[in-house]
C-alpha cells in the first residue's frame, strides 16, 4: 500500500505543476482538435469541482459549436467554453433593493462556509455606499456567534440587534426590523446559525425566520443569499435545492476563492436549480468582498493556482 | 438523480449473465461507471484514475463466482479495494509516556477545528484524562471566546492569552497545564489556507517548539477535489498523525475521505457526526467505503446479511412482504436483525431500488430504541393489526413504553406509510422484475 500512496503523491505533485501548464500549451499551441483535448478540458472542468455530468454536458456542447463552426485549432477551443460557460452562469443581476423602506437581507448555509463574515464584509460595503446598515445576529446558536457579528459590527460601523445566546432567531429578526424601522435604516442583514440541509427541524427553524420577516415587511426578505464555500464539492448542489425550497433563496455568496479550490460546482448548480451567484469572497479582510464576474470566473477555472487572482 | 452504482452495474451486465470470467471489455465498461461514481462522491479524479487502474488490473480475467453476477462480482472487487485502501479502525489519540500529551489541530476556515477540539476534550476527559484546552486562534473575531463558551459547557479548563504570538501561547500553556497537573493538551489554532506561507510556517514554528504527539489535520467532508491539495500540503508541511473528518451528518457522499487517505496515507481517526460536543465517533473506514460507493451496494449487503440473517426467515420475511402481511412485529423482528447490521440508514440506502423512496425518510438511531418499546408495548394482536390501536390503547402503550402518545401516533403512521411505499414497491416490481420470469415483483433484498 505504501508503494502505491507514493507513486500516487508524486503523480499528484507532478500533475499539479503539469496540468494546466498542459492545457494551456494544448490551448495556445499549434495542436489539431482531437479526442484527447477534449478529454483533457473535461477533466480541467471535473477538476474544479464542475462535476461529472455537467463537465461532460459543457464538453459536449463545446463538441457540437465545433462542428458548426467548422472549427480545427486548439485554441480557438478555450474562448468557446468560456462562453458557453459565462452562457450557462447567466446574467449578472443586481441586488434586489425595497422600493421604499429597509431592504432585508437575510444569509443562510451549512455551517462554517463563511455567513458571518460575507456579513462584516457587505455591511462594510453597503456602509460606504452611504447606507445606513443594522445586523441581526440570528445565530443564537454557535458558541460565540453573537459576539463574533458583534466584532464585525464595530469593523464596519453598524449596528448589531441581538438577544441572548439560545433565543428564538425569528424574534431576533423581528426585533431587528423594528429597530431598523424605529432608526430609518436602509438595510437589515441577518446572520443565521450553519445547518445542514438536511436537518428537518433546523430547515423549518429557518422557514419560520423567513415568516417572520414576509409578514412583518411585505415583499421581504430582498434577497435571500446562500453561502457556498468554494472548497465544497459536489453537495453544494443539495445545499442549493434545499436552502432554494425552505428559504427561497435568490443568489449564491461564493467565498474562499482565494485558495486554490475553484469553486466549479457552481456551474452544476446551474443545471439544477438557476441562481446566479452575485459576490465572491476571496479572504478573511473587511474588504474581500467582490461582484461577481461570469467572464472572470470562467477564465479563472483555467488558470495556474498561484495565479487566480480576481 | 443518482443511481446507485450497483444498480448500474447491474444494467451494464445484464447481457453477461453466465459468463465465466470477467473479459477486458466487460470491466471496462463497469470500469466507467465506477468512475463516474467515485467522481460523483467527490473522489479526486486523480485518486479515481489510480484506483480504477489497480481495480482494473485485478478484475480481468476473474472468476465469476457462482453466487454473484458479474456485476456484484465488479462491485465486491471495488469494494475491498476501497477498503484497502481506507485502512483499519485507528480511533485512538496517541497517549505521550510523560504528560502532557499535545494535541494540535490544523485545518482549513471552517473546518470544524473550535467545535472539536471540544469534542476531544470531552471525550478524553470522560476517558479520565485532564485536557487543557489551547486558544492559538487570535485572528478570527471571537475564536477565543468560542473555545472559552465550549470548556465551560463541558468543564475544560481553557488557557488564552489574547493576541500573543501563537507559538508563545502555546509554550506558556504547557507551563500552565503542568503547574495545573493537566495531562492532555489540545491547541486550536486558526483556520488558514495551505497556500498561506506566513500562516504554515506559524504552525511549523509551533510544532517545532512544543513537538506535538498528534497533529490532527480537520477536514469538511463535504470537500470536493481539492481535498489531495489541502492534505497533501498541511502533510508535507507538518507530517500529520490523523485526520477528523468533520460534518458527517450532513448528506455529502464523502470522498474526500478517501482522497485525503490516499494522498497522506494518515488515519481518518474520528468523524463528526453533529454540533452537539457529544457528536464525535470513531471513524468506520468500511462503512465510508460503502458511502462513497454510493446507494445500492448490494454486494455488502448481501454479505451483511449472510451473517446476520437467518435465511428461512429472510425467506419467510419475503413471502409476507410479497402478500402484503408484514406486521409491526415482523418490523420489531427486522429491526432487531438490521441493528446487528451496523447503522439503518446505510442498510436501507444498500437495499437496490430503495434509495430513492428513502431519500426524504429521516431515520434517527436514536428513535429506534422508541419504536422498539413502543413495539414491545402492544399486544400481539395490536401488533397484527394496528388499525385496533384507537385513543385509549395508545395512551396504554406509550405509558408502558415510557414514550407519549404523540410518539405512538407518529409510529404508527410511519408504519403505515412504509406498508404502503412496500406496496408500491412490491406493484412497480423492485430491480428484480422479469428479469427471470420465475421470481415477478419484488424481491426480498435479504434473500438470495
Ligand atoms: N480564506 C478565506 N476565508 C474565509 C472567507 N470567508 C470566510 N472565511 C473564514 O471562514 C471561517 C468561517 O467563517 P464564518 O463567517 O464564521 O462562517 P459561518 O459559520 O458560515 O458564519 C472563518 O475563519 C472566516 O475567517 C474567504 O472568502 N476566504
Ligand atoms: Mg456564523
Amino acid at each position: 500500500m505504501a508503494g502505491f500512496f507514493a507513486q500516487l503523491k508524486q503523480g499528484l505533485a507532478k500533475t499539479r505543476q503539469n496540468f494546466v501548464q498542459k492545457v494551456e500549451e494544448l490551448l495556445t499551441g499549434h495542436r489539431k482538435i482531437d479526442e484527447e483535448l477534449y478529454e483533457e478540458l473535461e477533466e480541467a472542468l471535473i477538476r474544479s469541482d464542475a462535476g461529472v455530468n455537467t463537465a461532460m454536458a459543457l464538453v459536449g456542447r463545446l463538441r457540437k459549436e465545433v462542428k458548426a463552426r467548422k472549427l480545427s485549432e486548439a485554441e480557438e477551443l478555450r474562448g468557446v467554453l468560456q462562453e458557453l460557460m459565462v452562457e450557462l452562469l447567466g446574467e449578472e443581476k443586481p441586488t434586489n433593493l425595497a422600493a421604499e423602506g429597509p431592504t432585508i437581507i437575510l444569509v443562510v448555509g451549512v455551517n462554517g462556509v463563511g455567513k458571518t463574515t460575507t456579513i462584516g464584509k457587505l455591511a462594510n460595503y453597503y456602509r460606504q455606499e452611504g447606507k445606513k446598515v443594522i445586523l441581526a445576529a440570528g445565530d443564537t446558536f454557535r458558541a460565540a456567534a453573537i459576539d463574533q457579528l458583534e466584532v464585525w459590527g464595530q469593523r464596519a460601523q453598524t449596528e448589531v440587534i441581538k438577544q441572548r445566546e439560545g433565543a428564538d432567531p425569528a424574534a431576533v429578526a423581528f426585533d431587528a426590523i423594528q429597530a431598523a424601522r424605529s432608526r430609518q435604516a436602509d438595510m437589515v442583514i441577518m446572520d443565521t446559525a450553519g445547518r445542514l440541509h438536511n436537518k428537518v427541524n433546523l430547515m423549518e427553524e429557518l422557514r419560520k425566520v423567513k415568516r417572520v420577516i414576509e409578514r412583518e415587511i411585505p415583499g421581504a426578505p430582498h434577497e435571500v443569499l446562500l453561502v457556498l464555500d468554494a472548497t465544497t464539492g459536489q453537495n453544494a448542489l443539495q445545499q442549493a435545492k434545499l436552502f432554494q425550497e425552505v428559504a427561497g433563496v435568490t443568489g449564491i455568496v461564493l467565498t474562499k476563492l482565494d485558495g486554490t479550490a475553484k469553486g466549479g460546482v457552481v456551474l452544476g448548480i446551474q443545471g439544477e436549480v438557476k441562481l446566479s451567484v452575485k459576490w465572491i469572497g476571496v479572504g478573511e479582510g473587511m474588504d474581500d468582498l467582490r461582484p461577481f464576474v461570469p467572464r472572470d470566473f470562467a477564465e479563472a477555472l483555467f488558470e495556474r493556482s498561484e495565479e487566480v487572482e480576481t | 438523480m443518482f443511481q446507485g452504482l450497483s444498480e448500474k452495474l447491474q444494467e451494464t451486465f445484464k447481457r453477461l449473465r453466465g459468463k465465466g470470467k470477467l473479459t477486458e471489455a466487460d470491466v471496462s465498461e463497469a470500469m466507467r461507471e465506477v468512475r463516474m461514481a467515485l467522481l460523483e462522491a467527490d473522489v479526486n479524479y486523480k485518486v479515481v484514475k489510480d484506483f480504477v487502474a489497480k481495480v482494473k488490473e485485478r478484475a480481468v480475467g476473474q472468476e465469476v463466482l457462482e453466487s454473484l453476477s458479474p456485476g456484484q462480482q465488479v462491485v465486491k472487487i471495488v469494494h475491498e479495494e476501497l477498503m484497502a485502501l481506507m485502512g483499519g479502525q485507528e480511533a485512538k489519540i496517541e497517549i505521550a509516556s510523560k504528560p502532557p500529551t499535545i494535541i494540535l489541530l490544523v485545518g482549513l476556515q471552517g473546518a470544524g477545528k473550535t467545535t472539536h477540539a471540544a469534542k476531544l476534550a470531552q471525550m478524553l476527559k470522560k476517558q479520565g484524562k485532564h485536557p487543557l484546552m489551547v486558544a492559538c486562534d487570535i485572528y478570527r473575531p471571537a475564536a477565543i471566546k468560542q473555545l472559552q463558551v465550549l470548556g465551560e459547557q463541558i468543564k475544560v479548563p481553557v488557557f488564552a492569552q489574547g493576541d500573543r504570538l501563537p507559538v508563545d501561547i502555546a509554550t506558556a500553556s504547557l507551563q500552565h497545564a503542568a503547574s495545573q497537573g493537566l495531562d492532555v493538551v489540545i491547541m486550536d489554532t486558526a483556520g488558514r489556507l495551505h497556500i498561506n506561507e506566513e500562516l504554515m510556517g506559524e504552525l511549523q514554528a509551533i510544532k517545532d517548539t512544543v513537538h506535538p504527539h498528534e497533529i490532527l489535520l480537520v477536514v469538511d467532508a463535504m470537500t470536493g477535489q481539492d481535498a489531495v491539495n489541502v492534505a497533501e500540503a498541511f502533510h508535507n508541511q507538518l507530517g500529520l498523525g490523523g485526520v477528523i473528518l468533520t460534518k458527517l451528518d450532513g448528506d455529502t457522499r464523502g470522498g474526500a475521505a478517501l482522497s485525503v487517505k490516499a494522498v497522506t496515507g494518515c488515519p481518518i481517526k474520528f468523524a463528526g457526526i453533529g454540533e452537539k460536543i457529544d457528536a464525535l465517533e470513531a471513524f468506520h473506514p468500511d462503512r465510508m467505503a460503502s458511502r462513497i460507493l454510493g446507494m445500492g451496494d448490494v454486494l455488502t449487503l448481501i454479505e451483511k446479511a449472510q451473517q446476520a440473517f437467518d435465511e428461512k426467515k429472510a425467506k419467510e420475511m419475503e413471502q409476507k412482504l410479497r402478500k402484503q402481511e408484514f406486521s409491526l412485529d415482523d418490523f420489531l423482528d427486522q429491526m432487531q436483525q438490521l441493528k446487528k447490521m451496523g447503522p439503518l440508514s446505510s442498510i436501507l440506502e444498500m437495499i437496490p431500488g430503495m434509495g430513492k423512496q428513502l431519500k426524504d425518510v429521516q431515520i434517527n438511531e436514536k428513535d429506534m430504541s422508541h419504536v422498539e418499546a413502543i413495539i414491545r408495548s402492544m399486544t400481539l394482536d395490536e401488533r397484527r393489526k394496528p388499525v385496533l390501536i384507537k385513543d385509549s390503547r395508545k395512551k396504554r402503550i406509550a405509558k408502558g413504553s415510557g414514550t407519549s402518545v404523540q410518539e405512538v401516533g407518529r409510529l404508527l403512521k410511519q408504519f403505515e406509510q412504509m406498508q404502503k411505499m412496500m406496496k408500491q414497491f412490491a406493484g412497480a416490481g423492485g430491480p428484480g422484475k422479469g428479469k427471470k420470469g420465475k421470481k415477478p415483483g419484488f424481491r426480498f433484498p435479504f434473500a438470495r
